[in-house]
């Protein structure tokens, strides 16, 4: 039984064909995938072509789509937005870089040591744990905002990066797709560990996370786009301008947009900027994300 | 309590009191055993009872309370509950029918679409699998304000937007129409938007769901008279992929109900043109963060944390699994 969801596992992208798995079937589905992919891709070729437009190409009548003289004018602008203003464009990509980064640590390590115990040790109360663990995932930040709000600055992290990280921590999503990817390993696995002598922290540490890689590696990326695109605990829990983070204030920036298109090229810099991050590290991680993806299942 | 001889918890002819005496203190032993757990979980729970928990509850305490951030919280009763219902009228004329609106389209819709995407993707062979996924999931990586930036000038008013450009050369229409920034079009442009940008990690589960169920049952199937494809699905793909589905489902209801900046983001307004836009998220930043109604707007937010936990009920009926499965 183990042997063959394991091996269903390692071959999740290599399903073979079945019987009525035919050609025609397979067309008509490619040629459907090939236009809703060019739906959902366009917007995303538009937004990379933009970035690199020089500045008349913008405003051609009619529109292009791709970019004939590719240039970094729009992020040399985008960079050049803040040469008057007394916080640098660095210090919001700072904010963001180092927020993103410690909010990914945080997240994966906090989230995958609360897994551990509910998953495998059955400790009193581990039921009550995952059952609020398991209502909340619907329970989304924004939805309760204000008290959020009051809580924080109870805190007193307001203007501290804690504001920006802790509450990010608390994101249960994290726990829930790590405690299913760890049911998958079985117990004599540990117990062997612990008939070795090894203490529980070491049996997380050497046992439990090297194989939870693909959770782990999930849970980052989720981290990391929550964190990286995040305005909400800039916005909120942020009075200092210097601790406010780039999406932040590129959304300062373009609030107005659609009825100003001086920054347009700029914006797009900027967005494309976002994105990138984003997808590279989910290009790394794809097939991982895949194989956690199989045991996120509300059982 | 130390003679207690082991005599199982449930004997009818132990007192209660002696009972629950000696069930405490089984359960202190056990809750001490298990100490190196809980310090485990702390970090997490810490944060969760923070930022979840205890704004959870406090919305709910808050809700029936005026509130103005300056004085203390003064207990109104239902007040606000039935201000909500009876007089605001922004509320009941725009809030909630195109919260209605918008939800029941991007909630459905996307987890319908996310799941045919998935369906069409388990169909292709292996290699182009991968690239496809990808195409479907990249523009959720967009996320919040880079998502407005991309479809700002897409749908900008003026005959330099994209659409209006494209369709103006195939004839579709004769003059450039307002996408964002009138009323007419704006919800329009916003549930497309957020279903471009829906298939998030729900969509993920979901293909992993698909390529997961065991191919074997495809094939005995067959053998059990299963002809058509949709036959196929309905009795063999939805089935084995349930707790997929669930997942599927929670998710699609956080990502829509969570849904408030698009609209402002869209037409650079805030509030929407003429409240075509609003949801009640705007609704409920609108009195928390402007007029500083922080009671009436927690009251706002419980009702919207209700209406979730109703889809979620929901989709637990459809999906769950029983125990005993």
């Amino acid at each position: 039984m183990k042997t063959t969801s394991a091996f269903r596992l390692s071959g999740l992208w290599r399903r073979k064909a079945k019987p009525f798995r035919l050609t025609p079937t397979e067309k008509i589905s490619a040629v459907l995938l090939v236009f809703l992919s060019i739906f959902m891709l366009a917007p995303l070729v538009y937004i990379f072509n933009n970035a690199l437009k020089p500045y008349q190409e913008l405003f051609n009548y009619p529109p292009t789509l791709w970019v004939r003289s590719p240039s970094l004018q729009n992020f040399i602008e985008l960079w050049a937005i803040t040469k008057n203003s007394a916080i640098p464009m660095s210090r919001y990509i700072f904010n963001s870089v180092f927020v993103a980064v410690a909010t990914v640590v945080l997240v994966t390590g906090v989230s995958a040591m609360c897994a551990y115990p509910i998953s495998k040790h059955k400790f009193p109360g581990h039921k009550i744990v995952f059952g609020s663990i398991l209502v909340t995932l619907l329970f989304a930040p924004e939805t309760v905002a204000i008290p959020r709000y009051l809580v924080v600055s109870n805190l007193g992290v307001m203007d501290t990066y804690f504001g920006h990280l802790l509450p990010m921590v608390a994101v249960p999503v994290g726990v829930f797709l790590m405690k299913q990817f760890i049911d998958q390993l079985p117990d004599e696995l540990l117990d062997a560990a612990k008939i070795d002598g090894a203490r529980e922290f070491t049996i997380f540490l050497k046992v439990v996370i090297p194989i939870c890689m693909p959770a782990v590696a999930t849970i980052s990326i989720i981290a990391f786009q929550d964190a990286w695109g995040n305005t909400e605990t800039s916005a909120l829990f942020m009075q200092d301008e210097t601790m406010k983070t780039f999406p932040f204030f590129i959304s300062t920036l373009t609030s107005n947009m659609a009825n100003n298109v001086a920054r347009q090229g700029a914006a797009a810099a900027a967005a494309l900027f976002m994105f990138l991050p984003n997808l590279i590290i989910f290009l790394l991680f794809q097939s991982k994300v895949i194989t956690t993806m199989a045991h996120s299942g509300i059982k | 309590m130390l003679k207690a001889e082991p005599k199982p918890i449930t004997s009818l002819d132990a007192t209660a009191a002696f009972d629950t005496a000696r069930k405490t203190q089984t359960l202190l032993q056990k809750i001490w055993s298990y100490r190196i757990s809980y310090i485990f979980i702390a970090p997490f729970m810490i944060c969760f009872i923070l930022f979840i928990m205890i704004p959870v509850f406090a919305a709910f305490l808050l809700s029936f309370t005026y509130f103005n951030s300056l004085q203390p919280p003064r207990f109104v009763g239902w007040d606000n509950f039935r201000y909500m219902i009876s007089q605001d009228l922004l509320f009941i004329k725009y809030a909630l029918p195109n919260t209605f609106k918008f939800s029941v389209i991007v909630g459905p819709g996307g987890y319908l679409a996310a799941f045919f995407l998935a369906w069409l993707i388990s169909i292709l062979p292996r290699t182009s699998r991968k690239w496809f996924a990808l195409a479907m999931y990249s523009p959720s990586l967009t996320g919040g304000i880079a998502m407005a930036i991309v479809w700002q000038p897409m749908l900008s008013g003026d005959r330099i937007g994209y659409l209006n450009s494209f369709l103006l050369k195939l004839g579709l229409i004769s003059e450039p129409h307002l996408w964002v920034t009138s009323k007419e079009y704006l919800m329009t442009s916003m549930i497309v938007v957020t279903l471009w940008s829906s298939m998030g990690i729900g969509f993920l589960a979901m293909l992993a769901g698909i390529l997961n169920v065991n191919s074997e049952l495809y094939e005995a199937g067959k053998l059990d008279g299963i002809r058509s494809r949709l036959e196929e699905i309905w009795y063999i793909t939805i089935p084995s992929m349930k707790p997929q589905m669930l997942f599927g489902a929670v998710m699609a209801i956080v990502g829509t109900f969570k849904a408030g900046g698009i609209g402002s983001q869209l037409s650079g307004m805030n509030p929407t043109p003429e409240y075509s836009g609003h949801l009640i998220v705007n609704h409920i930043n609108d009195y928390g963060f402007i007029r500083m109604e922080l009671g009436y707007a927690t009251a706002l937010s419980v009702f919207l944390l209700l209406l979730m936990y109703v889809a979620n009920k929901f989709c637990w009926s459809l999906f769950g699994t029983k125990e005993d499965e």
